[in-house]
């Protein structure tokens, strides 16, 4: 196997992000988070503390919601990622945004991305109409202005209603 | 907060993977889920030249069924084992821990092993696999071999690893019929570390009486520890109001745990008796399983 010389590491990555096709060169040590905001320009996903303790940068990864900032791009090589930009479809917002929206469920809206896709899988997975059960789900974010009375009310309503896509 | 550059790795195979730990085992780090080592990188708390990621070697990421137990391959990841009917009916002290450790997006991410491999002497799955009596299987160049749990974990984020070995699984022997299982923690919030966790493994015979015990404290030192105490005093005992008193005070005793920035080590010592209580209360209940998770919610 060739020696790659540090510092000059780049890979050449092939990802599905939000049903686009992208072909991308990044260097080795490139977030998924990071190469999603300055190389994608998808800037909805959020970079808050780095370490995984947040949640704003929460995307799925075939599927599944992970942390993109303990995640490097090239990792995604071959894989499916969806963010938050995913998630309306043009215009119309997804059920889970417009009851995020009827329940002040974002005050200055850094967070919101991440919840918005953390709530996404756990509605896909099964419903979650209980406040405790919310609370579980969203309990991986974090929000800074405190925000979680709505926050709850909207996961459960969006649950409620049937609507859990998402 | 970024990483040092480093030069990436992915091996197709798990030969290939030994391989590069060999040739780099200087400066090299194994990357798995990711979930522990990306936010020391990120920190540059480690600085590894060559990162190996294994997340491509193939065949990994199920669990397997093997003569008298089950084999967690490397790459199996955490949500995997929570899910798995077939290991909750085996293990039910999986999913009991599993529940409470970090979040479902951490978990989606972070492996069995890769926890392990980390040693973290506050997270639950080192804990719990050691109640259960686990073996790890390591690989390298120079051959297999297996270490028991109870010899693995040697500090604080050291293991019995060397710079050149993988973790390339981990086993677990069914339980005899008779044995229950428990599990206890105390966070502050959901997904904490835990200030302290017990985890116990418990096997009576058919007059109930206790013929031998695990019991394992986690976030009180520098690895898993054994209440060994504790579970002397439950031995030849059935799980009597007495019994588990006395177990309570012989773990509290055993333990010396040092205080930081979340608790004092008075509250943590006094957590492991109150904990250790709880688990074979649930025991005495079921007979089974304790899901006894607490936190402070």
């Amino acid at each position: 196997m060739p020696e790659n010389t540090v510092g000059e590491d780049t890979h050449r990555i092939t990802t599905t992000v939000n049903g686009v096709t992208q072909e991308s060169v990044v260097d080795s040590r490139l977030s998924l988070a990071d190469f999603l905001r300055h190389r994608l320009r998808l800037t909805g996903t959020h970079v808050g503390c780095e370490h995984g303790v947040c949640g704003a940068c929460t995307v799925h990864l075939d599927g599944a919601a992970v942390r993109s900032c303990l995640m490097f791009a090239v990792q995604a090589d071959g894989h499916t990622v969806d963010t938050v930009e995913g998630l309306a479809n043009g215009d119309e917002l997804s059920p889970l945004q417009e009851s995020f929206a009827r329940h002040h469920a974002l005050q200055c809206g850094f967070c919101t991305s991440g919840f918005l896709m953390s709530a996404a899988e756990a509605l896909r997975e099964g419903p979650v109409d209980t406040p405790e059960r919310a609370r579980e789900v969203l309990s991986g974010n974090l929000c800074r202005c405190t925000g979680y009375a709505g926050l709850v009310s909207a996961v459960v309503e969006a649950s409620d209603g049937g609507e859990g896509r998402g | 907060m970024k990483p040092r550059a480093f030069a990436y790795h992915a091996p197709a195979s798990v030969p290939e993977a030994l391989a590069l730990l060999a040739e780099h085992s200087h400066d090299a780090k194994v990357l798995a889920g990711g979930q522990s080592l990306v936010p020391l990188l990120n920190f540059r708390m480690s600085a590894p030249e060559h990162l190996i990621d294994v997340n491509r070697l193939p065949g990994l990421d199920t669990v397997v069924r093997e003569a008298g137990g089950w084999r967690i391959p490397a790459l199996v990841r955490q949500r995997t084992v929570e899910r798995s009917l077939e290991l909750a009916a085996a293990f039910p002290l999986l999913p009991a821990a599993l529940a409470q450790v970090a979040h479902p997006q951490i978990r989606n991410r972070g492996t069995v092993c890769g926890s392990v491999a980390h040693g973290d002497p506050a997270a639950e799955l080192p804990t719990v696999l050691t109640a259960l009596g686990a073996t790890m299987h390591v690989a390298s160049t120079r051959g297999v071999r297996a270490v028991p749990a109870d010899d693995f974990f040697l500090f604080h984020f050291t293991t019995a690893l060397e710079p050149d070995e993988l973790l390339v699984g981990v086993t677990l022997a069914d339980l005899p019929p008779g044995t229950a299982t428990g599990f206890a923690e105390f966070a502050t919030r959901n997904g904490d570390f835990a200030l302290a966790a017990v985890a116990g493994v418990v096997h009576r015979d058919d007059d109930g009486v206790v013929r031998s015990a695990r019991l394992v404290a986690a976030g009180v030192a520098g690895t898993p520890v054994r209440l060994a105490a504790a579970e002397a005093a439950l031995v030849g005992s059935a799980l009597t109001p007495a019994a588990l008193v006395a177990a309570q005070h012989a773990a509290r005793g055993e333990v010396d745990p040092s205080g930081d920035i979340h608790a004092p080590g008075a509250y943590r010592k006094q957590l492991v008796g109150v904990l250790t209580r709880r688990v074979l209360t649930g025991l005495t209940r079921q007979g089974g399983v304790a899901r006894a998770g607490e936190h402070g919610r």
